[in-house]
C-alpha cells in the first residue's frame, strides 16, 4: 500500500534524491495534500515556483486525486524543445 | 506516427524524405529542427527527461494534432543527454495533403511539446551549471491553440 514519488531536474537536485516510496497516510487524497505532507521534509516542494505534477505519468493539477499504488512525480515547469 | 526519445543525432534530410516516401497523396511536408544556440557563455547543455511519461506525452500531442488537422505522417525526435552548441535537439515533421495542415500541425506540436513534454535543460557555463527557466512566452504560444486565435 505504497506510493512511488519521483522528483526531476532542479527539484531532484535540491532534494538530493530522485525517488522515494511512502506509505499513503489516511486523509491524503490529492496531489496538493501530498505536496504539503512531503513539503515538511522537503521544503523545496513548497518553494518551487509553478511546481508541476504528474500522476501515473500524466500531467495532473494539485486537485487531482491520488490513490494507493500511484506513481506521483513533482517537477519544475518543463523546458524541452 | 512515430516518436523517439534518444541520445543519438538524427539525419534531417532522411527524416524529411521518409515523410512522403511512397505516399502519392502527400502534397506537403513541413518540418522544424531545434538547435542548441551558440549563446556566448553556454559551453553545453544536458537534457533530462521523465522516461515513460515523455514518450506518452509526445504520443498524446501527436494524437491531438491528428484530431485537429488532416495529417498523413508525423515524426517527432527529441534528443536527451549532453549536447554542444550547434547540435540538433528536436525534429518535428508532418506530411499532409495540403500545406495549411502541415504548417499548422508542425507549429502546434512544437508549442505543446515545449510546455507539456517532461524535458528539462541544464546549461554549463564558466560560472557553473544552471537549470533553464521556463519562458512565459512558451505558455502563451501553447495557449493560443485553445483560445481560438489559431488552429
Amino acid at each position: 500500500m505504497t506510493l512511488k514519488i519521483l522528483y526531476f531536474a532542479g527539484l531532484r537536485e535540491a532534494i538530493g534524491s530522485g525517488a522515494e516510496n511512502i506509505e499513503l497516510p489516511a486523509g491524503i487524497g490529492t496531489v496538493g495534500a501530498l505536496r504539503e505532507l512531503l513539503g515538511r521534509s522537503h521544503p523545496e516542494l513548497l518553494s518551487t515556483k509553478n511546481l508541476r505534477a504528474a500522476v501515473n505519468q500524466r500531467m495532473a493539477g494539485m486537485d487531482a486525486p491520488v490513490a494507493d499504488g500511484d506513481e506521483v512525480a513533482f517537477f519544475p515547469p518543463v523546458t524541452g524543445g | 506516427m512515430e516518436v523517439s526519445v534518444q541520445p543519438e543525432d538524427f539525419d534531417t534530410g532522411a527524416e524529411i524524405a521518409a515523410l512522403s516516401a511512397g505516399d502519392d497523396g502527400a502534397g506537403a511536408v513541413a518540418s522544424f529542427v531545434g538547435l542548441v544556440r551558440h549563446d556566448g557563455h553556454v559551453a553545453a547543455m544536458t537534457l533530462e527527461h521523465y522516461p515513460g511519461m515523455t514518450e506518452a506525452a509526445l504520443t498524446d500531442i501527436v494524437a491531438q494534432a491528428g484530431q485537429r488537422w488532416m495529417l498523413r505522417r508525423v515524426r517527432v525526435i527529441h534528443r536527451i543527454g549532453r549536447l554542444l552548441p550547434g547540435e540538433r535537439i528536436v525534429f518535428v515533421g508532418v506530411s499532409s495533403g495540403h500545406r495549411g495542415d502541415a504548417f499548422a500541425a508542425c507549429e502546434f506540436i512544437m508549442d505543446y511539446l515545449k510546455t507539456r513534454a517532461p524535458f528539462w535543460k541544464k546549461e554549463e557555463t564558466p560560472e557553473g551549471t544552471r537549470w533553464v527557466d521556463a519562458r512565459e512566452s512558451d505558455d502563451h504560444a501553447a495557449r493560443r491553440w485553445s483560445d481560438g486565435m489559431a488552429g
